[in-house]
């Protein structure tokens, strides 16, 4: 898999929408030029370039993670445990037998899904962190129109797709809220998004506690059941429900979308230089809007998997921290939707092997979180070392 | 009769509300100090949860192993100058984007302070001694509600102290200087990187204290659900504090209240709708976010260099 080589140059982030003027006129430019080159070929081209851009791409996220796992190893050694025992029970735990790779699939589905939900709209330059929100609100919608269309008896086939689309629609609506305000209002997409993600969480509780609550659900206020009939199965020949294949799925159609239509280099322009967007006529207003619907729609597809396959109500289980792990999973992938597939299995096999961690050497769950905050700082730490960075440099390289 | 005790009920709301707005916005105040501190030195430092809950970990390990929780807060401010050292050395490198390493810095720290605080869930550390504004009253609502803490008065006078800082002292001129034009203050021969690390360690030195506040006064004890998010909140309020310190203690105070309004509800009987009340500063910041934004204009107040960044 072409993974690395593929990746269409790095997509830049926080370009100031806010501060630029609207295009004149709003009438794209009269002459119908080409639009400047995307970002991508300004990185520098011919066999030296290319080779420049594979140690990027590979060679630079590759041993910032070795760095990680050395960090992680010093740290766990400053615990009393013996870092090589640790990471061979990680790799067991995540990797290592049959079982534990399914463990692994099934934590790297809604990873892929929630992942998405930051790397689109990174392409555009937008800092969106509000995949947790998305798959929680996302759940939800899938549980209570699900259960309206059980009460209506319908057929499973019927209300399965129910379930899936309203939490495709309702996770996209919950970011797209938060493109737009960017877009149309200026509030800062970072901040609102982490904001959304309380009010979502807070949703779910009101929700069911209260008006959709199950009376049968004593030690765990749940919505009412969908029913084993209406659950979706597993994947032929694997004990992995149908979201993992709706997250490669989803992973690949971004993917194409991104880097082979109109609309992903409208979109990857935008990211490279609003100004420049914006004097091509671009709408990039509703190039920010409809990237955060995706990316948010997929995340909210994430919460309805969980349902519709795991749960079969929603109720607190749906907040699960697969938003911010998602966070995580994109800015390793810089923003590519076909790099998210390896990168989310590596650490789905992360949080795969934490029971492991925690029942063998007695390591507090969190040990999982520790070592993702490790391999964050690690990755962003690396951009310094790159030819070309995921973000633009404010100042020129040196001066600040 | 039935007028009496509604009128009680919601003076006994109020009452919760005042007493909340003094209390739960003591960590509010703290970090949105400190981050009021980095962001007018340029840089936005998006990690202070995390450096909320480190503090709050660190305060109540030191104050259950010494006894003394003042010691507990100075361990919580040592361990935000520490994370701040790292944003701000991670921030240096050509590069590197700060409010993402914020984001990592965030998920590190919580993380490291579930691994670190697992064995202090469950023991009784020593609490911050509370000044007892309410003795006149003879009603206990009143004295609870008037139960003054320590650190809101230190973060009174912290507020005084941060804006003499950036308003009257060369060292404040020098830290807006490099906000407002990194170029200027380089062309005047100041270190800019350097400024801005002074910049963020007393930023989370200052969280840290506010994350000292959770674990020993209110709630006050060591959990992993001890903070809700108040130092993203505490972030989102600089924004609307218009980057001056007198506002993020009105601010502060403001948000408190709204935090305290779902159970002082709760506490006269007012049941349904507690969830959604909880979420009443999510929302509240949110709504003052957006009023307060414009596609336009920049912000007032904001360093300029933030401008570029966003």
């Amino acid at each position: 898999m072409s993974v690395g080589a593929s990746s269409l140059g790095p997509p830049p982030v926080t370009t100031p929408l806010a501060d630029v003027a609207p295009p004149p006129g709003g009438a794209p430019s009269p002459a119908p030029a080409k639009p400047p080159a995307p970002p991508a070929a300004a990185a520098p081209s011919g066999g030296a370039g290319l080779f420049r851009r594979a140690v990027d791409a590979i060679a630079v996220p590759t041993l910032s993670f070795v760095a990680a796992l050395a960090l992680f190893g010093v740290f766990i050694a400053f615990t009393g445990r013996n870092p090589a025992a640790v990471y061979y029970q990680m790799f067991r735990g995540s990797f290592g037998t049959w079982f534990s790779f399914q463990n692994t699939l099934l934590r790297a589905a809604p990873l892929m899904l929630t992942a998405l939900a930051t790397a689109l709209p990174l392409r555009l330059g937008l800092v969106v962190l509000g995949g947790e929100g998305a798959m929680v609100l996302g759940g939800l919608a899938a549980a209570a129109f699900g259960y309206v269309a059980v009460e209506h008896g319908h057929s499973p086939t019927y209300i399965k797709t129910v379930m899936l689309s309203s939490g495709f629609i309702v996770g996209g609506a919950w970011i797209a809220l938060a493109g737009g305000l960017r877009a149309y209002r200026g509030v800062n997409e970072t901040i609102s998004t982490l904001l959304l993600n309380y009010i979502a969480i807070a949703l779910l509780n009101h929700i069911v506690e209260g008006p959709l609550r199950d009376p049968a659900s004593l030690n765990k206020p749940s919505t009412p059941p969908i029913g084993d009939d209406n659950m979706l199965g597993n994947l032929p020949g694997l004990d992995v429900h149908w979201g993992l294949a709706f997250g490669l799925l989803a992973c690949l159609i971004t993917w194409v979308l991104m880097n082979r239509t109109t609309f992903g280099f409208a979109a990857r322009m935008a990211g490279g230089n609003v100004r420049a967007a914006l004097l091509n006529g671009l709408p990039v207003g509703r190039l920010f809007v409809a990237a955060t619907f995706i990316g948010g729609a997929c995340a909210g597809l994430a919460g309805s998997v969980e349902v519709a396959a795991i749960h079969g109500t929603a109720n607190a289980s749906l907040v699960t921290g697969y938003g911010y792990t998602g966070v995580l999973v994109a800015f390793i992938a810089r923003g590519n939707p076909l790099a998210v597939i390896p990168v989310a299995i590596i650490l789905g096999g992360i949080g795969a092997s934490g029971g492991l961690l925690q029942r063998v050497f007695d390591l507090p769950d969190a040990t999982v979180n520790v070592l993702q905050g490790i391999l964050f700082i690690c990755i962003l730490f690396s951009d310094t070392f790159r030819g070309k960075s995921m973000f633009k440099a404010r100042k020129p390289a040196g001066a600040k | 009769m039935a007028d009496a005790a509604v009128s009680t009920g919601a003076a006994g709301v109020a009452l919760a509300v005042l007493g909340g707005a003094i209390r739960i916005s003591t960590p509010f105040l703290f970090v949105s100090l400190g981050e009021c501190l980095t962001e007018k030195s340029g840089r936005v430092n998006l990690g202070l949860e995390g450096t909320l809950v480190m503090g709050a970990m660190g305060a109540y390990g030191v104050s259950y192993l010494s006894g003394s929780p003042w010691l507990g807060v100075l361990a919580a401010g040592a361990l935000g100058v520490i994370l701040g050292a790292l944003h701000a050395w991670l921030c240096s490198r050509p590069r590197v984007n700060d409010v993402a390493v914020g984001i990592a810095l965030m998920l590190f720290g919580v993380g490291l302070a579930f691994f670190l605080g697992k064995p202090l869930i469950g023991p009784t550390a020593p609490h911050l001694p509370a000044i007892p504004l309410g003795a006149w009253s003879s009603s206990a609502q009143v004295r609870s509600a008037l139960q003054l803490n320590a650190l809101f008065v230190l973060g009174l006078v912290m507020t005084g102290v941060v804006l003499f800082v950036l308003r009257r002292t060369r060292w404040g001129l020098i830290l807006r200087t490099v906000g407002e034009s990194a170029d200027s203050a380089r062309a005047m021969g100041y270190d800019v990187n350097s400024v801005r690390l002074r910049a963020t360690m007393a930023g989370g030195f200052l969280a840290g204290i506010g994350g000292s506040f959770l674990s020993l006064f209110y709630p006050g004890s060591w959990n992993e659900g001890l903070s809700s998010g108040q130092g993203l909140m505490a972030v989102a309020l600089v924004i609307f504090a218009r980057w001056d310190p007198v506002r993020c203690l009105f601010a502060s105070l403001l948000f408190g209240g709204a935090s305290a309004l779902g159970p002082a509800l709760q506490s006269v009987g007012v049941t349904s709708g507690y969830y959604l009340f909880n979420a009443a500063p999510y929302a509240l910041t949110l709504a003052i976010i957006i009023a307060t934004s414009s596609r336009d204009r920049a912000l007032v107040g904001q360093p300029a260099e933030l401008r570029v960044a966003r």
